[in-house]
């Protein structure tokens, strides 16, 4: 991890849906080589802040600084072109349902890196495959994998384009224990194989204490205590401590 | 009142949004192409077969009314009137709304309420141009093509009948039929097809893209899309048919 360089940077940022404010001023760093987890209850915002950090939202305030770019500054094609480096892991996977796995993989290559030739498009594809351990799934349509293996090829989809940072929504829910143990290990060795930088929002205590170098707490749209996975929760704020023994108690 | 207004204005950006985008590069010349597939080819057997039922039922139908005044003669050109300037195009919009304007409505819905077009998105792609104008310029390019072939076909089912009863030859038949004919009722028939395609891609595209509220929303999605988009295209009928008439003839 460098601490030299943040990869990512809010300041000050807040987003409203008519009259619900979402975040209220949330200043987040994301160091290269980090993964920081964002923790928080259903509706606390989560899925908001990497909507923004994606530039798939605006926020209403504040700053969004992303490769050092100012997402509010930039137009539709260089938008475009800094969202080539950034991977987004859907929640729902969001694999294309009319397309192959193979076309899903290769869809956003085609688009982005037109001078490939159709071999080095398909060495991509049997790449990230490998990585993600699902070759035998080349010509499957979405319909015909499990939940697991949509994460996997949604992960891998992201992976084609080499993305600098990861954005993970949700990466294990909906998914039984074991399935998810697995997506927390790749998470951890996309981070090591393609050196990237996460931010990865979930609710699941295993998969932030699996996967995350720092933990932030989301509640109510602001961060309530960020650090280790020990240190967060060493707090004796009583939404921490509900969150955790909620977590804890839905576990056991 | 205010909701219908706000959707109104909504549908206006919509449109407007199209003209910006359709007209500036890059284009999406593969999935256009697709689309062509998608909404002409997958059309024609239903198109092929509803023209020519059309055509043999009208002239039956038509046939007994004739004989009573001894007008059965007449039968080729007024099949080619009601084919041609009103049949045609009307009946090949509404199985185009029914066939893909639904198909249309609950693919993006299906896609918006799945994260898909986000998913899009942050891939560099703009999902607008992509699914969006592709779609409605393929309805706008195939759905005059589908209406001149079902108006073709529709006079062939008219010539089995009129065959059947007066032994008339194909060449005798095309030539009456066109007697009563014009160019302006080509041109009409193209550019009112191409009317109703636009508003079918458009209702769908608009009405997908907008999809909500996880299934339910898709399904809403698809039926809005052909209830809307049927609706306008007899608007659209009623409006042009007054303008040609007034202005045109």
């Amino acid at each position: 991890m460098d601490r030299e360089k943040p990869v990512i940077v809010l300041r000050n940022v807040h987003k409203s849906f008519g009259n619900l404010e979402v975040l209220k001023g949330i200043d987040l760093d994301v160091f290269k080589g980090e993964n920081v987890v964002v923790l928080g209850r259903s509706g606390s915002g989560k899925s908001v802040l990497i909507k923004i950090i994606a530039g798939l939202l605006k926020p209403d305030k504040g700053s969004v600084r992303v490769l050092g770019e100012e997402i509010d500054r930039l137009n539709p094609r260089e938008l475009q072109a800094l969202r080539s480096k950034i991977g987004f892991s859907f929640q729902s996977s969001a694999l294309y349902d009319g397309m192959n796995v193979r076309a899903n993989l290769e869809f956003p290559l085609v688009r982005n890196r037109r001078d490939l030739t159709r071999k080095d498009i398909d060495q991509a594809v049997a790449k990230v495959l490998e990585d993600v351990g699902l070759s035998q799934t080349i010509d499957q349509m979405p319909s015909q994998l499990s939940g697991g293996q949509k994460k996997r090829i949604g992960i891998a989809r992201t992976l084609i384009l080499q993305p600098e940072i990861m954005l993970y929504d949700e990466p294990t829910a909906g998914l039984d224990p074991v399935t998810s143990v697995d997506i927390n290990e790749l998470i951890r060795e996309v981070q090591q194989l393609y050196s990237t930088s996460a931010v990865i929002i979930t609710h699941d205590l295993t998969c932030a204490r699996s996967t995350g170098d720092r933990l932030i707490m989301l509640s109510e749209g602001r961060f309530l205590r960020q650090g280790s996975f020990g240190e967060v929760f060493e707090s004796a704020d009583p939404k921490i401590r509900d969150f955790y023994n909620y977590n804890f108690i839905t576990k056991t | 009142m205010k909701a219908f207004f706000l959707r109104v204005y909504a549908v206006v950006e919509f449109i407007g949004r199209f003209f910006r985008e359709a007209f500036v590069p890059p284009y999406e010349y593969k999935e256009v192409l697709n689309q062509f597939f998608e909404v002409g080819i997958r059309s024609f057997a239903i198109i092929t077969l509803t023209g020519f039922i059309t055509g043999l039922v009208f002239t039956k139908q038509s046939r007994s009314s004739l004989a009573e005044f001894g007008a059965t003669s007449w039968l080729p050109s007024l099949m080619a009137i009601a084919i041609i300037r009103g049949l045609a195009p009307l009946v090949t919009a509404l199985i185009v709304a029914g066939k893909v304007g639904s198909n249309i409505g609950a693919e993006l819905g299906s896609m918006k309420v799945t994260e898909q077009i986000e998913a899009m998105e942050v891939s560099s792609t703009n999902p607008f141009k992509f699914l969006v104008v592709s779609r409605i310029l393929a309805t706008t390019c195939i759905l005059p093509v589908l209406a001149t072939f079902m108006g073709f076909m529709g006079m062939l089912g008219a010539f089995l009948n009129v065959y059947r009863n007066e032994q008339t030859s194909l060449a005798t038949f095309f030539q009456a039929a066109f007697a009563r004919i014009t160019f302006l009722d080509i041109y009409v028939l193209v550019f009112k097809s191409a009317v109703y395609g636009f508003t079918i891609g458009v209702t769908g595209c608009f009405n997908g893209f907008q999809a909500d509220q996880g299934t339910v929303g898709v399904g809403r999605a698809a039926n809005t899309s052909v209830v809307v988009s049927m609706f306008l295209v007899f608007v659209e009928e009623m409006i042009i048919v007054s303008l040609v008439n007034n202005y045109l003839k």
